[in-house]
Parts: C-alpha cells; structure tokens; sequence
C-alpha cells in the first residue's frame, strides 16, 4: 500500500485482456474471499441496517419502528456523550501516537540500521491488546501500582489514572498510543524507505540540515504514506473498546463511555439491538464520512514525487 | 482498535446470522453412554470453584438414574450471558444452566425458560426446606416458579485481624460494631482508628493526615449501582429502606431521604479520608487491597470467602464480623440466590426436569456442602457447610446467622434491571466521585420509574 502511489507511472504496455478460459479459475481463487466478505461483511451490513429499524431484544422477532431508533438517538445524552468523549480519545490517541510515530520512524530511518532496535518498537503491537490493557490497570493502581508508588517517592501527588473522570480517558488513549506506536512506526518507516536516496544526497549538496531535510523532504514526499495512515488509524481509534471493557467499562460517570462500549452495552447488556444497530450504522456513517474527507483532504491518491 | 469499518454491525448482525444458520442440531442428542441409550442432559454454570462438587453430583445422578448422564460445561461470568442468550436465539442451549436474578426476568419475559410448578406438583416436591425467601426469588410477578433454589449468599464484614488487634479491637468489638447515618457510630470509630496514614497517624487521632492515607480503614468497592449489594444495601436496610416494595415492583425509592442520608455519611468517609476516593479505589480489586493492607475492612460477599481466606499471610490474618447493628438494633445482609433454570430450547425437559430436582436436592446439595465453597440453598445442607467450613478453620457465623434470625433483605428483583443499572451507576459515581451530591438522586429516580410507565 506505501508504495502504491509510486508505482503509478505512465504504463508501457496495455493490461492483457483476461482470456476465456481464465474466467473460471478466476473466480474459484476469488470464491474464498467473496464468501467471507458476504457471509461476514456484506450481509451483516444489510441485515444491521434492517435491524436499526426494529425493536429487537434477540430474544423475540424484530418488531418495524421506522425511524423511532434514530429519533431516540438524536436526543439520547448518552449517545451524545459518548460522541464527546470518542471524539476526546481519537485526538489524544491519534495527534500524540502520529507525531511520535514520525519521529521515531524518522529516527529509525535516518540513524540506525539495527534490526533488534526496529524490532523492539514493534514489540508493543505484539502483546493482544487486552493483556495490554490490564497489566497498564494494575501498573496505574492508585494504591498498589507502580506509577503511583513512583510519584508518590519522587514527592508527586498520587493520580487516579483510570478513577479519575477528568483523566481516565486520556490515561486509555495513551495506553493504546503506546501499544500502536510501533504498527504505526513501521507503516511511516516502510514510506520512507521509498523516498529515493538521492533526493537526501541532493538535499545535502544544497546545504540542508537535518531539521530543513525533514520539513521540505521528508514530510511532504511522505504525504501519500501519512494520509493513508491516518485514515486507518483514525477509522480504528473510533473503534476503541477492548481497553474500556477490561478496565473502566464505561465509568467514572461515562467518562469512558465511547460509542462501540455504549453500542456492546445496549446490545449485550440491555438485549436492545434495534438501538444497538442504529446506533452502529451512525458510527458507520460517520467513518465513511472521515474516510472520504481524510482522503480527499490529504490528497492520498497523489504523492509530489510525480510532478 | 480494529481496522474494520463495519465490525460492530458485523458482531451485532451476525449473529442474527449465525442464528439462522445453524437451527438443526440441538444441545441434548441422545448418545451411547455405558451402553443403553442414555440421553445427555448439557449443563452450564460459571463458577468454576463448585465445578468439582457440581461433577460429584452428575456422577452420582447418573449412577442412580442410569437413563441420563450429564454433560457439565463451565463459562467465567463474562463470557456466560452472552453465550447463554446467544444460545436461546440458535437453538443450541443448555438444557439446564445456573441462573441469576439479575437475567432471568428477562428470560422468563421472553418465554424462553420453563415454568416448574407442574413438575414440582406432579412429583410432590417439599419448597418448604430451602432457606427462606429463597424460593420467592425465582417465582415470577404471577407466581409461576422458575427455579429451584440451589445456594444463597449474604454479606458481611472481612477484615484483617492483625490490623484490629494492633488497633485494640477484639474480634467481639468487630462483632458488635453499630452504626447510623448522623455520626456513624462505633462502625465509623472503628474505621478512624484503623485508618493509618503514611506517618502512622491513625484517622482518629490528631495531625492525620488524610490526603496521604497508607491503610483505609474501609474499602470502597465502586458505587455500588443500583443494588448496593456489597456497599450500602445492609445500612440501608437497618433504617428500613429497600429500593422496592418487593420482588416485581413497579417503582424504586431511590428518592427516599433515608437512602440519600446513607450515602452522605457514606461518602462523608471520603471526605475524612477514612476511605479511598472513587479514583483511588479503581484497580486491583478490593480483596486484594485487602490482602496487601490497603484497607482494613471490606463488607463484601459470602462467595469470597474462600478466596480471601485463602490468602493468609505474615500480614494478613482474615476474619470475618457481622454487618454493623443498625438504628433498628440489628444487623443486616442482603439476600441473594441461584437456581437451576431449564432452557425452553431443550428436547428432553423431563429429562432436565429430573437433574433440577436432583441440583435442588439434599443428596447433591450435601455434597456442595462439603466442598465448602457456597451454602446451599437447603436449611439442612447450609448447616453441613458450615461444619465443612468450620473444619477449615473458617468461621462463617456472621453470614449465616441472617438467614436464622430473619435478617436478611432480598436483591431487588423487577423488570427493566439493566436499564435501572445502567442509569444508577453513573448517577452512583457521580455522587461518590464527589462532582454532584445526593439530591441528584430525585432525578435519577425519575428517569428509573420513567421506565415502568
């Protein structure tokens, strides 16, 4: 996908027309992956979709109530909140986990060809994000972790990081940025080992310096790279939930309560999943949205190299 | 973070699908079990600490009724309700599974579980012998009984004995703590003297120093939604409030004087830093808190007490004390039970009915005595785990007694149960969180009866 935009230059030759008798070995690979994709994404989608207009508690047939689930939507402070404080997540996690990722790709690129370092950065992103999640809960405890008793010797207060509802949210952000960091390095890294070299080696012939290299180089040669980074980060932080579900569940006062955690709740707990699915095609929505204006907005399909 | 568009509407909708898909098949097929053509009665239950007692009395009931046998599969809470109402809408449940007053009304609403009182008349069955109260858990608004009690729990004080001891209070001092809501009495005493700060001032005495607080002299367990269980339903209930008119009701009391005035003096101990804030005791959970010396007092549940007692160390002594007595003059618990349910989804429900009323038996009910884990639900069987508890070393008086004088409240049983909790706790945290008081509580009672309208 990194190099993607690179590849597209001017074609040589036309694309060979498939032949006949492709067709049908074609569509036999194919097969696996279109069935999966309808079995698990396709219909689902329409059967949700459907589903946001009942009143459904799974137990029961779904029951038509038009647009009665949106309408409670629309007025819903829970939904609201939610939205404020997914929104509240996807800043923190994504502005501080894409400038540490540029710098630390950055750095990775420019000063060190050593395996074992680019290993260790991805480390993170191997341990399942529940595990993750936890061992940070108990690192975090106000009275017994580690952190806490750290402050505590270094004569800071104390810190209620997931009790505490002005911090909560932010303490998960930044746990997942620490996770993502490395997934996110190695995207941004493989898009600078596309930059060709000589750019660099012009660059230095100019006189520029490390900072002037990385502003008028680096940033905007890697902007298709960015671009398709953040549309895939941005799209999953929206979708925070394992970390809320084996840490805060939602609390202190909703202050965790992002909107995949409220849409598993209604459904799962409160057995609504006529609002449930509402309130899924609303977060669906909304990413398709993001996703368009991120793509549009930044150019993805474009890299300067070509002009 | 999954990169997935469409993944929650994926998970909510496929398993609408998988629904469709897999109808054939069922749970209770008959298979060749020593021999003859024994039917297979599934089981689900998901405390894997009475797995083994639960297994000893599958073997027995075959062994006894060779024409069954007993297939037994153990779930951890989380995982539990999903799977067992996933498994109503495939088809594919459990014939019999452990239930819980806080789903079942849900279940029983949505016809899904099977009424008993036929079998239960047809084969003469005696409800009288089950602890008291127990039964009407299970029962729904127009009667008809759903479950045989199988175990209950209630609630008491665990603390750390080497903590009172230093502190001065004997276990008969622990014992006979009182409490009300203006001053806190000797309940409140005991918690200031046994809370330490980091230079070994105790709460009570001068130059305390509450913002640095080494040892809590009680633990706060969350806000305690809307039942309180474990954190405030055994003061409450010595000022006579329950948050219904019992089981079914239609309307919540949250707005009743006496129960904001429990929770201001119960937040008040926050305040003096008697007691973690609602951000110092998110965490590493409350029993070990216990166990590290965090705390020196936590109300919590009968279930735990294998596991805290299990957990004695050099630091550690555990004990056990009765609730604090009340402005009424008693002490009291909150009463909770479980019970056998049977899917509607089974083939054999008289082959199901057979293992409930084995489940609900002394014969299997001894054997879970035993084991010393849960008190069973029959007057007899309870009284034979606290021997097997007492020949542990582990004196469990203080929870049991309730259920002999009658002091017990029942958890608040009605319908709408997770949308009633999942107003109240937030509006719980708030309160204990210290950012709104409790008048709020008006409103959040509102928004609860809002509901049965």
């Amino acid at each position: 996908m990194a190099t993607m935009p690179l590849s597209a230059a001017p074609r040589r030759t036309k694309p060979t027309r498939p032949r006949r008798g492709q067709a049908v070995p074609a569509l036999l690979f194919l097969l696996p992956a279109i069935l999966g994709f309808g079995v698990f994404f396709a219909w689902p989608v329409v059967r949700g979709v459907y589903l946001s207009f009942t009143d459904y508690n799974l137990l029961s047939a779904p029951s038509w109530v038009g647009l009665e689930n949106y309408q409670a939507i629309a007025s819903d402070p829970v939904f609201w909140n939610s939205m404020v404080v997914t929104l509240q997540y996807v800043v923190i996690n994504i502005t501080v986990q894409t400038i540490a990722a540029l710098g630390l790709a950055v750095l990775l690129h420019r000063f060190t060809r050593s395996m074992v370092i680019r290993g260790v950065v991805m480390l993170p992103y191997l341990i399942a994000n529940v595990v993750v999640a936890l061992v940070w809960y108990w690192l975090a405890d106000y009275n017994l972790g580690l952190i806490n008793s750290v402050l505590d010797a270094i004569g800071l207060d104390r810190v209620g990081f997931f009790g505490d509802a002005n911090i909560a949210m932010t303490t998960i952000a930044l746990v997942n940025v620490w996770r993502h960091l490395g997934y996110t390095t190695l995207l941004i890294f493989a898009g600078l080992q596309a930059i060709p070299k000589d750019v660099y080696e012009a660059a230095s012939v100019d006189g520029a310096g490390e900072w002037r290299t990385f502003r008028s180089i680096t940033l905007p040669l890697l902007r298709p790279v960015l671009a398709f980074v953040l549309v895939v980060t941005v799209v999953g932080s929206f979708q925070i939930f394992d970390t809320i579900a084996v840490t805060t569940q939602g609390g202190p006062v909703d202050a965790t309560n992002a909107i995949t955690y409220y849409i598993y709740d209604r459904a799962f707990t409160r057995f609504d999943f006529g609002y449930a699915s509402a309130l899924s095609v609303v977060l669906m929505t909304i990413l398709a949205v993001i996703a368009l204006v991120q793509m549009r907005v930044l150019r993805a399909d474009q890299s300067d190299l070509e002009r | 973070m999954k990169k997935s568009l469409i993944t929650p509407v994926a998970a909510a909708a496929s398993l609408a699908l998988l629904a469709g898909c897999t109808g054939g098949d069922d749970g209770s097929s008959s298979s060749e079990g020593g021999g003859g053509d024994a039917t297979t009665i599934s089981y689900g239950l998901w405390d894997s600490n009475q797995l083994p007692a639960y297994q000893q009395c599958a073997a027995d009931f075959s062994a006894a009724n060779p024409q069954y046998t007993v297939d037994i599969e153990q779930i951890g809470w989380d995982d539990y309700w999903s799977k067992i109402t996933t498994g109503f809408v495939s088809g594919e449940n459990y014939d019999v599974f452990t239930s819980h007053v806080a789903y079942y009304p849900e279940f029983q609403k949505n016809n899904q579980v099977l009424p008993l009182d036929e079998y239960i008349a047809a084969d003469g069955v005696d409800l009288s012998v089950y602890q008291d109260g127990l039964v009407d858990l299970w029962q729904s608004p127009d009667g008809v009984q759903y479950g045989l009690p199988k175990d209950f729990d209630t609630i008491a004080l665990f603390y750390n004995e080497q903590m009172a001891e230093a502190a001065g209070l004997s276990a008969e001092d622990m014992a006979g703590l009182t409490w009300n809501p203006d001053d806190g009495g000797t309940y409140e005493q005991a918690i200031a003297h046994l809370t330490i700060d980091a230079n070994g001032v105790r709460g009570d005495e001068p130059g305390f120093d509450k913002d640095n607080v080494d040892t809590y002299g009680l633990w706060m367990e969350g806000a305690g939604g809307a039942d309180g269980q474990t954190q405030w339903s055994f003061l409450t209930a010595s000022l006579g409030w329950t948050q219904t008119d019992g089981a079914w009701a239609e309307e919540y009391h949250f707005d009743d004087p006496r129960f904001a005035e429990t929770i201001d003096w119960w937040y008040s101990l926050v305040e003096k830093g008697y007691m973690p804030s609602y951000a110092a005791q998110e965490g590493i959970s409350w029993a070990d808190q216990l166990i590290a010396g965090k705390a020196a007092i936590v109300p919590n549940g009968s279930w735990m007490t294998g596991y805290v007692f299990g957990s004695a160390s050099d630091t550690f002594t555990p004990a056990v004390a009765e609730t604090p007595v009340g402005p009424d003059g008693s002490s009291w618990s909150m009463l909770n039970g479980l019970a056998d349910n049977i899917s509607a989804t089974t083939d054999n429900p008289d082959a199901a009915w057979a293992w409930v009323k084995y489940l609900g038996s002394a014969d299997c009910q001894d054997v879970v005595a035993d084991a010393a884990v849960v008190f069973p639900a029959i007057k007899t069987s309870t009284d034979k785990a606290v021997a097997a508890f007492e020949a542990n070393g582990v004196g469990v008086s203080a929870f049991t007694d309730h259920v002999d004088a009658g002091t017990t409240v029942l958890f608040p049983i009605t319908d709408f149960k997770s949308d009633v909790n999942a107003i109240m706790a937030p509006a719980m945290e708030a309160i204990m969180s210290g950012s709104t008081g409790t008048d709020s509580l008006v409103a959040a009672n509102e928004s609860v009866n809002a509901l049965f309208n």
